[in-house]
């Protein structure tokens, strides 16, 4: 293919998103029967082959939205409305048998602590075999070649039959986390959603299956939802950036956009409240670190407003009133604030 | 100056036993020599299985070595029986990684604080609760909120908690074992100035283990770097920084993610 035709590709492929999140509501029943929205009109899209990092303090409905997409069940929580488009098909209107299929075969996830999400009596190799199983048809030795061939794809240089015929208390953190990523790549999925995949692991390893993410995407054309409340880790491997605040989008644009010249007030303080880096300057060691004023509510009634305004340092009279619409800065950088229209 | 706390060619090593086969010994600790000054804070970083919990367990008392010293006050209380430890302990207190899993749900944040000066059998009723309400002002929670369980609070304040109980006896030294990992960036970043404060209110000597790197620069005064059971280098943090000799600080230093805050985020505008 010529670099013209492959670049007509590329852009044919901007177009048509792989997924489409439209107005998504969540919402979670106390046991009094208090309404705590989640998500509350959550909108974004995300292309084929792309990793999109999202970003927000706990509570911010980043989790929510990684269980919402697949439709998992939510612990008292209900989706109220809204669609959620992949592949061409709305997944909220997808039956049951549909679904199964769907989960883990075209959308896989992958949670924060490896040694939870592992069946601490099962050797890793059967665990991924498993998924293989529920998927495909095949034969039990096609499955073991297939699960082999995973393991030696995923832990190259290393003993990777001894891995699969461990348990996995008998793992390192990360290789507990290969483990999950073989099972989210067995079946070839176009779709990987990770919630916190690094949170637990030492910065060395950290950066080892970051870029066997990297890795993975090239070679099977991935996409990638990136869950993290460490913006730091999102540079230079997502394209573009979902800031999450109370449900909805903060701010979402391309990763070096939102990054370095962040537009939302929260945004800016979110990124102002990180130690400053320890190559040049170290003037900034042991000061006060800038924070967000407030704590994100968690209240069962959304204001009505925008819901950064009680924390906010930058709000005018107008941000009482309704909730910010996103604004279109350029092209690909949106943001839900009053300062730039609203 | 004489520091606070040394130790002297540490060792610990765990039996592994598995069914199946033949016995082994894991090392934990190959031999870490180290000191901790007054009224400082001491960043100890490290790969996940290079020692750094194994070290905060043994200098709290909670786990034996197999050989080497801990020097405090004047004695070696690796030495101690269980007895003088127990009264030892008090002076070394231990903050957790999981705030959710170190408090007891039942209690009030009230009594959590003042469950240890129950335990150490220190002061009168009145005085302990006056003393734990003075705690949780200190770590900024407020008074009404005393009465409340730890399923109420969000985990940046069950962390202060955690601090605040850790604080309740007034120990000589406080140890962080990966107390920020669990917090979400804007909540790290008011622990790490709550212990900011209390380094410079109280004179707090601080041993804070953690594996991001760029926390342990921003709040270190001296920085150790461990690997494999071993303190690898050991230092002024500046000096380190700046200048790293010790290969598994470098690969460390190198795999950091870091990020640059906006110098002024109103120039964009």
């Amino acid at each position: 293919m010529d670099v013209g035709a492959r670049r007509d590709l590329l852009l044919v492929h901007r177009m048509t998103p792989l997924l489409e999140v439209q107005d998504l509501y969540v919402t979670y029943y106390s046991r009094t029967g208090a309404a705590i929205p989640a998500l509350a009109g959550l909108s974004f899209d995300l292309r084929p082959g792309e990793i999109l990092g999202v970003l927000g303090e706990s509570g911010s409905g980043k989790s929510t939205l990684a269980t919402a997409l697949v439709r998992l069940p939510l612990a008292n929580g209900k989706i109220e409305k809204g669609t959620v488009t992949f592949e061409g098909q709305n997944l909220l209107r997808a039956t049951p048998r549909e679904l199964e299929r769907i989960r883990g075969g075209r959308i896989a996830l992958i949670f924060q602590e490896p040694s939870l999400a592992l069946h601490p009596t099962l050797p890793a190799g059967e665990q991924v075999s498993d998924v293989l199983a529920a998927h495909k048809s095949l034969s039990r030795k096609a499955l073991r070649e297939r699960t082999l061939q995973l393991f030696a794809d995923l832990f190259p240089g290393v003993e990777s039959r001894r891995i699969a015929d461990s348990y996995p208390h008998q793992l390192s953190g990360g290789q507990r986390q290969r483990v999950l990523l073989a099972q989210a790549i067995a079946c070839t999925p176009s779709l990987i959603v990770a919630d916190e995949p690094t949170a637990s692991l030492d910065p060395i390893t950290q950066q080892e299956i970051l870029s066997l993410f990297r890795t993975l995407r090239l070679q099977l054309n991935l996409s990638i939802i990136l869950i993290t409340h460490n913006p730091a880790l999102l540079v230079g491997l997502a394209e573009r950036v979902l800031v999450m605040y109370a449900g909805r989008v903060a701010e979402m644009g391309p990763t070096r956009d939102v990054l370095s010249s962040p537009r939302h007030p929260y945004t800016r303080a979110l990124l102002r409240c990180l130690p400053s880096p320890f190559d040049g300057d170290l003037a900034g060691r042991k000061m006060k670190l800038p924070l967000i004023p407030g704590e994100l509510r968690r209240s069962t009634q959304l204001t009505g407003g925008c819901e950064f305004e009680p924390r906010c340092t930058e709000r005018m009279d107008v941000c009482t009133t309704r909730a910010p619409a996103l604004v279109a800065l350029s092209e690909a950088h949106n943001v839900s604030c009053f300062k730039y229209g609203g | 100056m004489e520091p606070l706390l040394r130790v002297e060619n540490l060792m610990k090593q765990y039996a592994d036993n598995r069914p199946l086969g033949e016995r082994r010994e894991v090392t934990a600790l190959a031999g870490v020599s180290l000191s901790i000054y007054a009224g400082k804070i001491t960043a100890l970083v490290g790969e996940s299985g290079s020692g750094k919990s194994t070290l905060a367990l043994c200098l709290a008392c909670l786990e034996r070595p197999s050989s080497g010293s801990i020097w405090f006050e004047g004695r070696d209380i690796t030495a101690l029986g269980e007895d003088e430890q127990r009264r030892v302990r008090p002076k070394l207190q231990l903050v957790f990684q999981d705030p959710a899993g170190s408090l007891n749900p039942r209690l009030t944040a009230l009594e959590i604080v003042s469950e240890p000066l129950i335990i150490q059998k220190r002061f009168q009723t009145q005085e302990r609760f006056e003393r734990a309400w003075a705690l949780l002002e200190r770590v900024g929670i407020p008074g009404e909120k005393a009465g409340q369980r730890p399923d109420e609070f969000s985990g940046g304040q069950r962390q202060r908690l955690a601090i605040a109980r850790a604080l309740a006896l007034e120990p000589k030294l406080l140890i962080l074992d990966e107390a920020l990992a669990a917090l979400d960036c804007s909540v790290q970043a008011q622990i790490a100035n709550l212990l900011l404060e209390l380094q410079s209110s109280l004179g707090l000597t601080c041993l804070f283990i953690t594996h991001d790197f760029a926390m342990a620069a921003h709040l270190a005064d001296e920085i150790g770097v461990m690997d494999h059971g071993r303190i690898v280098e050991l230092g002024a943090a500046e000096k380190i920084l700046r200048a790293p000799e010790n290969k598994a600080t470098l690969s460390q230093l190198a795999a950091t993610p870091r990020f640059r805050r906006i110098a002024n985020p109103l120039a964009v505008l």
